[in-house]
């Protein structure tokens, strides 16, 4: 192979292409058309807003946590989608951006995250469904990424879909022990399905026709279904889960095609979709203004401890020279 | 009365983890930089896992007294009601979520709120030190089941110490700003320091037979420990304060009753519910 | 909101992190973190990477430390072995009887 500076651009973007068409992974320091880095850094720093913004509707319900079993995995849960922001943001950071530039991108409201969570957490339902419905949609979409053609990412969501796996099974739990439980639980359970179901079957986009964008990252392999696909999925496996809790999904329309032989879905309001994706959904303010603040308030700590290192820094330095 | 005060004692350690767990699981999504959010997240997790311990035990013994024949075992707590004799059996979260502030036994520093970063490492530093010390202590404890829970929980206060202490260090040497945090945090907290080596009569009992930490024999280490720690951090005691006490007897502050009332509240709302 | 000024008093460096199992032979790669310095990378490592798992090896290097190869090198230092088809031990075609081999 030689050297690709004396290569014409065409020439390696064909290697590049090839690499990506044998599934043969893409590392930080290969060349990458710029466009492809540009689409990668606004996804995966997406992603990463995501999992972070996404820790606020849940930790919402840790001090309500309604016994200590649920408060600890409740904690634990949020935990880890601190943890999986941190990986994704550390997979973008090797594309030549900062954490503090994507940080500051989200807080001025250029960059967007998932519009799910942009919706209230009212009762403690709202746990069982972002876990079952949430986590479900979102784990549909990250799996096949474990195959994406860009390393990090790819080895970042490897990890991540590992640790989610408790992620779904616990939101499912805590609808089923309240599905079996009181009439007001019970009606608790009905009534977070009732919120939830349409956010997360808008959690997979807009439909494929109206997604231009959509088959460059296939060609790409950042993005391995399309939208309309991994809806179908999602729709398909819900409808049959929630059989077991004795509930049902909020539209009337569902309905077993034997043709296409999966499950027919009402109208997506893609007005309300727009409308929250642009920040006018019921939390967006409150999601952004409670980010800004955790950062404006921490500056002083952040300050404090570089501060300090900074200073050890020196003593040891001085230490060395007057040995 | 030996059963009630072996409760008594349990419960008091078994609440001060809850509530400082509890207090410092409020930091999650909110924490200055990710990587801290998710180091007391992990805090938070250790501490509601040994108040967990301590309640389970604690309501083995309340079931194992009630089993023995009414009155001896006793009801651990005057506030418990809905735990009314026959087979109600007691849990863990009967305990947590069940009791009324007068009855939880927290000594008054993990309750205090978190104010600001500073305040928050304060409180866990002065805590994870007399925890420490604590712990190395009940791992001889008579009571096997309290040795046992004490040998896993010394571990993670271990690195709760470290922990807490590099970060009273970074804040009180680090910037004029910082500085001067951690001097409000420690003039808001040092009056709560010293409830931590006052003994509670039920304390006192069971130290006599050597079930409970002796507490005055862990002072001095705390102190030594402090000491070493404000020195590196610039930090310097300040004089001695009224110290507040109460909190083992079920007196505590304001703060309490806030705090309880948002984690009891779906417990509270819909009585006798599986979650 | 911070300006340029606070923002860059308060970055904190990144650092790529390496974690050996507690069964493992190498130490691996397993992504980035901000740290003031070593120490608290590691600490921070250790909460994130192993969720504080015992036995657990770290090493923490700062980003700016870390020299990579450039990767249209990578074919002058890897095709020669791909000519020496003989180290391989698919190489060798050995009876199936064989055992232990």
């Amino acid at each position: 192979m030689a050297n690709e500076s004396r290569m014409s651009f065409s020439e390696v973007e064909k290697i590049f292409q090839d690499k990506v068409d044998e599934d043969i992974r893409i590392e930080p320091k290969d060349w990458m058309p710029d466009a492809y880095r540009k689409t990668l850094v606004r996804q995966i720093s997406q992603h990463a807003h995501s999992e972070i913004v996404g820790m606020l509707p849940e930790a919402n319900w840790i001090t309500r946590a309604p016994s200590l079993k649920r408060k600890a995995t409740l904690i634990a849960k949020v935990q880890d989608e601190a943890g999986h922001g941190l990986y994704l943001y550390s997979a973008a950071e090797t594309l030549g951006t900062s954490r503090d530039e994507m940080v500051a991108q989200l807080h001025s409201g250029k960059a967007k995250y998932s519009s799910i969570f942009n919706y209230p957490t009212l009762t403690w339902a709202d746990m069982g469904a972002i876990g079952w419905l949430v986590d479900g949609a979102a784990i549909m979409n990250q799996v096949p990424l474990c195959r994406a053609s860009y390393g990090p990412y790819a080895r970042a969501m490897v990890r991540i879909c590992k640790e989610e796996s408790f992620h779904q099974r616990q939101g499912f739990e805590i609808l089923l022990v309240l599905s079996r439980g009181s009439e007001a639980q019970r009606r608790m359970c009905q009534d977070a399905i009732d919120r939830w179901w349409w956010p997360s079957v808008m959690m997979f986009g807009p439909s494929d026709d109206a997604s231009p964008n959509s088959e460059q990252s296939m060609r790409w392999k950042i993005k391995r279904f399309s939208n309309d696909e991994l809806r179908q999925k999602f729709i398909d496996v819900s409808v049959e889960q929630v059989k077991l809790l004795g509930m049902r999904l909020p539209d009337a329309d569902l309905k077993w095609n034997e043709e296409r032989q999966h499950y027919d879905f009402g109208v997506i309001d893609w007005e309300e979709f727009r409308n929250v994706i642009n920040g006018n959904g019921p939390c967006n303010k409150e999601r952004l203004a409670a980010r800004v603040q955790a950062h404006a308030e921490g500056a002083w700590v952040r300050e404090a401890a570089m501060a300090h290192a900074q200073k050890m820094a020196e003593e040891q330095k001085q230490g060395h020279e007057a040995a | 009365m030996e059963q009630k005060t072996l409760i008594d004692y349990t419960l008091h350690l078994a609440d001060n983890a809850l509530v400082l767990g509890h207090r410092n699981s409020e930091w999650t999504g909110h924490g200055p930089i990710l990587e801290q959010d998710i180091a007391l997240s992990n805090i938070a997790l250790d501490l509601i896992g040994q108040a967990r311990n301590f309640y389970q035990y604690a309501a083995r013994l309340r079931n194992e007294g009630v089993s023995l024949g009414g009155a001896r075992g006793g009801r651990m707590s005057e506030g418990v009601a809905a735990t009314g004799g026959g087979g109600v059996e007691v849990t863990e979260d009967t305990l947590a979520y069940l009791r009324d502030s007068w009855d939880y036994r927290n000594c008054l520093l993990v309750e205090q709120i978190n104010g600001d970063w500073a305040k928050t490492i304060l409180r866990l530093f002065f805590f994870s030190a007399y925890q420490y010390s604590f712990y190395q202590r009940l791992q001889q404890s008579r009571d096997r089941e309290l040795a046992a829970i004490a040998e896993k929980s010394y571990k993670e206060v271990t690195y709760h110490l470290r922990w807490s202490s590099e970060w009273v260090i970074r804040l009180g040497d680090g910037t004029e700003e910082s500085h001067r945090r951690m001097e409000e945090a420690l003039d808001q907290l040092w009056k709560f320091s010293g409830e931590l080596f006052v003994p509670a009569d039920y304390e006192k009992v069971l130290a006599e037979k050597g079930i409970a930490v002796d507490l005055t024999a862990i002072r001095s280490q705390w102190e030594e420990r402090v000491d070493a720690v404000f020195r590196q951090a610039g930090l310097t005691k300040p004089a001695a304060a009224w110290e507040q006490t109460g909190g083992k007897q079920g007196r505590h502050t304001e703060h309490l009753g806030y705090l309880l009332a948002e984690m009891q509240f779906l417990q509270r709302a819909y009585p006798g519910c599986e979650w | 909101m911070e300006n340029q000024n606070t923002e860059s008093r308060s970055s904190w460096p990144l650092w790529e992190i390496f974690i050996r199992s507690k069964q493992g032979l190498d130490h691996k790669h397993v992504g980035s973190l901000h740290a003031v310095d070593a120490a608290m990378a590691i600490e921070n490592a250790r909460d994130v990477y192993t969720r504080r798992m015992e036995g657990i090896s770290i090493w923490v290097v700062e980003s700016k430390y870390v020299h990579a190869s450039n990767p249209d090198e990578a074919a002058s230092f890897y095709d020669p072995a791909n000519d020496k088809v003989y180290r391989h031990p698919t190489f060798y075609q050995l009876p199936d009887e064989l055992t232990h081999m």
